[in-house]
């Protein structure tokens, strides 16, 4: 054993020592005999890690000198704040001087106002008007201030517990303005990350509302129910997995604004149970209209308000006056009132007009029966309108406000709006009926058509409805036969 | 400028870390609590998860008295609170029919237009039977009416502009506006400072945002070349157009905005400014007319002005004023004039009111008496209250002055502790303020007398001893002396 491990260390021995006095053993490199070959290895070696070190060549960067940054700052041009001036942006609306009742002054003379969306008739109403005076005696006009900073007057609590009362909720919370009411309520409620599927025909404030919010949004065909089941089959089978931490929501309008279309809340909650999302209702034109006794499109379905998670609408139709409020549980209620911004950041409501949403909801309470005159006048309206050359309805027969669209579009929205602005004016100078036709922002995205539009009041007579009609009839048959 | 000494930024900072320690060890029972109870959730995400309102329910909520107080008359110089009780450690408070009469130094109620005047009253109650509290119809429609047009001539006129258009509400115009003028492709350039609506319109329209020092015109100007010299990120195109935005009074923080600088650096880099009006106009400047007249700049420098009718007007609603080619298109395109209900009549004439009594079209000097009173109480009461130690933010001539409180435990503390003593204050925190700059926020009205300002100085000081936040030392205050030398 002893005598193996000697010869091998020996050998290793020998080996190491040949190695090393090979530098002085001769080596042919290139033809030419060298003299000690490591050397020149040792040099290989060397210059290979020399250029290893060295940096790649990049082309040196040079930022702007100052005096390039002051060329490119003067040869700067910016647009114009606004774009070119043209016609149709001269135009300017009519001017009303007298309250906007069912008969209004317009230029000296009195015309029928199918304008405004004073669906009962409480526009110049004598109670509520005294209980406003009274108010504004006592509170002033503004209330000075946002609603964390001595902003709350007790007659908006009183008007958040009469409304909540009269829908039947827990809680309510009341908005300073209509529109802001959905546009604060939807990024308060769904943040990044979330999904949300939404009408396509939902108008710019709810538009507007989902673009803050930074959620993911789906559209789906207006009004359309199996559009809306796939879109949410769709949704549930992608996202499965994050199902517990994920919030969906479904936006719709219960009386679109845009064509007046009602949307089935029977559907709509059997197919919410069914996927597991919430849904967020804007009432704006179906609160104090839909309903045996004007609870909106809940009552109208029979559908108990529980199972609808958020309901907001705007109180400047059918209670004439402004501002909206949001009600639902009392989880979604307090939410809103730390981080929705619309409630936070801005001045209250004026008390006043709490006070006249107070009056309106205890008048609808008390007086069911002006819903069924609102009904009957909705009726008559649209069998006077049955036959317009030219237009069609398409609102539904619930709506509270009559939607007419040009049978044939021209082909463009400028060019219908044209051609239905001309029906409006004439309209208005010879028959002294005052309709108005559906205008569009340009930052306005929904891809209905436009027509026009008139408001039925629960005040409008008999006599006011046909003179509508007929008139309408002779101005679109003289309009619209150029065309045809 | 806010200096935070090291010692007070240290104990807050340990206040705050105390109490999210105290937050999470409840939250921690509250989760063991429940593990036995279902969840009545079945399927759906909560509202809330995890850590998204932690701030909220256990800092928030421990002082949810000092917030949200109701009042039952009219916010004037002296108003009625509302008593309230919490049964549970103050998650949810009631209503009780008790009020105390306190000093209002909480509302913003600059001329002392918010309780009825004698003056402005009936016209409003005339208008109000006459048209009635709404119109229920957009602008476009059928909801112009002469009063609508009067207001805006009248308010064209009072700011200085060329023309001018109403919303019925502040927030909205913000929201509504800057999305109609700039789009993608174009350069928002906004104070650090600046107010939830501007933020929300400028996120709502698209445009690139970038942000400037608060108040400091050098680093704008280094914004503003850095910017154009790049053009727009990523494609190196350029700019659209680029507007700057910036307040005329910082409403936490009491200051003047540097106008003819900012003016200045964007004339010389052709970029358009929005100047937003809400606290200053009608409350500052000789005539009223806001901080163009106090500070020397021309109207017609700035692109356009933005203001509200709720602070100084005792009213609601905002304004824009600006070239009569834009007011066209805005009337043509804004959303919130498309679609949006009309401001109320009554609304709309109680403007009207206030402007002629500011401008003296009345027959009654009130107007000049009024500005005169508010700038003669803020200078007087600002003045005071740094005698005394405090630390106060903001200019000379602002009715606004925020007191600094920093530690979180403080701000229940003032607050209770001054209302007892029948003094209504606002205190604000995180997140309207940064976390550790919390601060008590006193507004000025016109309708003040000098008896009122001086109790509130009397409470304030000695309620600032009690708590401890006289950071500087002190002088002894000029009605003492003045009364010393009478004697």
């Amino acid at each position: 054993m002893a005598s193996a491990l000697m010869n091998v260390t020996a050998s290793a021995l020998n080996w190491v020592s040949v190695s090393f006095d090979a530098p002085l053993a001769r080596a042919v490199v290139f033809g030419f005999p060298v003299d000690g070959h490591l050397v020149v290895e040792g040099l290989l070696i060397a210059v290979i890690l020399f250029q290893l070190s060295r940096k790649s060549y990049k082309p040196p960067k040079k930022p702007l000198t100052e005096k390039e940054i002051d060329e490119l700052c003067e040869e700067w041009i910016p647009e114009s704040l606004h774009p070119p001036i043209t016609e149709e942006m001269l135009a300017q609306p009519p001017i009303l001087e007298s309250a906007a009742e069912t008969h209004t002054v317009i230029d000296g003379q009195e015309v029928v106002n199918f304008a405004s969306a004073n669906y009962l008739g409480l526009i110049g109403h004598e109670k509520i008007i005294d209980s406003c005076v009274s108010s504004l005696k006592k509170y002033g006009v503004g209330s000075c201030g946002p609603r964390g900073f001595y902003g709350t007057i007790d007659v908006h609590l009183d008007c958040e517990t009469r409304i909540a009362k009269f829908l039947g909720t827990p809680d309510s919370i009341l908005y300073s303005y209509g529109i802001s009411t959905i546009f604060s309520v939807i990024p308060a409620f769904c943040k990044k990350g979330d999904i949300i599927v939404a009408d396509e025909g939902v108008n710019w404030a709810v538009q507007n509302g989902l673009y803050l919010s930074r959620s993911t949004v789906v559209y789906f065909k207006h009004n359309d129910m199996t559009s809306l089941e796939s879109t949410l089959e769709k949704i549930t089978r992608q996202n499965y997995k994050r199902a517990e931490k994920m919030r969906r929501y479904i936006v719709v309008e219960a009386v679109y604004q845009n064509s007046g279309q009602v949307a089935p809340l029977d559907e709509i909650i059997r197919l919410k149970e069914k996927h597991r999302f919430r849904v967020i209702l804007d009432e704006s034109n179906s609160f104090g209209v839909l309903g045996n006794s004007g609870r909106g499109l809940a009552e109208h379905y029979g559908v108990p308000i529980e199972k609808i998670d958020i309901i907001t609408a705007g109180m400047g139709n059918a209670l004439a006056t402004d501002g909206g409020f949001c009600t639902g549980s009392v989880r979604v209620v307090d939410h809103q009132r730390l981080s929705s911004s619309g409630y936070v950041f801005s001045a209250s409501l004026p008390p006043y007009l709490a006070t006249a949403a107070i009056g309106a909801v205890n008048y609808l309470e008390e007086n069911p029966t002006i819903l069924a005159s609102l009904r009957n006048n909705i009726a008559s309206l649209r069998k006077g309108l049955s036959d317009v050359p030219g237009l069609t309805m398409a609102s539904s027969p619930l709506s509270p406000f009559v939607f007419l669209k040009l049978k044939k579009s021209t082909g463009s929205p400028k060019n219908d709006l044209q051609l239905l602005d001309k029906i409006v004016d004439r309209v208005l100078k010879e028959d002294s009926i005052f309709i108005v036709t559906t205008k569009r922002s340009a930052l306005d995205k929904c891809p209905l058509p436009v027509g026009i539009r008139l408001f039925v009041s629960a005040g409008h007579s008999e006599s006011d409805l046909l003179k509508a009609s007929e008139s309408l009839k002779r101005v679109a048959a003289s309009v619209l036969s150029e065309l045809i | 400028m806010v200096r935070l000494p090291y010692l007070t930024a240290l104990t807050t900072l340990f206040s705050y870390g105390l109490l999210f320690a105290f937050g999470q060890l409840r939250d921690f029972f509250r989760k063991l609590i429940d593990w036995t109870k279902s969840k009545d959730l079945k399927g759906y995400a909560p509202i809330c998860l995890g850590l998204e309102d932690f701030y909220t329910r256990r800092l928030y909520l421990r002082i949810q008295d000092c917030f949200g107080r109701p009042i039952a008359s009219a916010p004037d110089a002296w108003f009625d609170v509302v008593e309230r009780y919490s049964n549970d450690n103050n998650k949810t408070l009631h209503r009780t029919s008790n009020t105390t009469k306190c000093l209002n130094l909480g509302s913003y109620n600059y001329l002392g237009f918010a309780a009825a005047d004698e003056y402005c009253t009936p016209h409003v109650i005339e208008s109000l039977r006459k048209y009635s509290p709404g119109t229920c119809s957009v602008r476009v429609d059928g909801g112009t009416t002469k009063l609508h047009t009067e207001l805006e001539e009248l308010v064209a006129r009072f700011v200085g502009k060329p023309a001018a258009i109403l919303f019925g509400m502040g927030y909205v115009t913000n929201s509504a506006i800057i999305p109609a003028l700039i789009g993608k492709g174009g350069l928002i350039i906004s104070d650090s400072l600046n107010h939830n609506s501007i933020v929300n319109g400028a996120r709502g329209s698209g445009a690139t945002v970038r942000v400037f020092q608060h108040n400091n015109p050098s680093h704008l100007e280094e914004v503003l070349r850095e910017q154009i010299a790049e053009g727009q990120p990523r494609t190196h195109r350029p700019w659209k157009k680029i507007i700057v935005i910036v307040e005329g009074i910082y409403s936490m923080e009491g200051e003047l905005c540097k106008l003819p600088e900012i003016i200045a650096v964007c004339k010389k880099y052709k970029a358009y400014t929005y100047l937003d009006e809400a606290h200053s106009i009608g409350a500052v400047g000789k005539s009223g007319r806001g901080v163009c007249e106090l500070l020397g700049v021309d109207p017609a420098d700035v692109d356009i002005m933005m203001g509200t009718f709720t602070k100084s007007f005792g009213s609601c609603g905002g304004y824009i004023a600006a070239s009569k080619e834009i007011i066209q298109y805005l009337k043509y395109t804004c959303p919130a004039h498309l679609y949006a209900t009309s401001m109320s009549p009554p609304a709309v004439q109680q403007v009207i009111s206030a402007i002629k009594i500011i401008l003296g079209e009345d027959g009654s000097n009130r107007g000049a008496q009024k500005l005169a009173r508010i700038r003669e109480n803020s200078n007087f009461f600002r003045s005071e209250l740094q005698k005394m130690g405090f630390e106060v933010l903001g200019d000379n001539d602002s009715p606004v002055m925020p007191i600094m409180l920093y530690n979180p435990a403080k701000i229940p503390a003032f607050s209770r502790e001054c209302l007892r003593q029948n003094v209504a204050v606002v205190t604000v925190a995180f997140p309207a303020t940064p976390l550790l700059l919390a601060r008590a926020r006193i507004c000025i009205s016109a309708s003040h007398s000098r008896e009122d300002l001086i109790k509130g100085l009397e409470v304030i000081s000695k309620v600032g001893d009690l708590v401890g936040i006289k950071y500087f030392p002190a002088e002894p205050p000029k009605y003492e002396q003045d009364r010393k030398k009478l004697e």
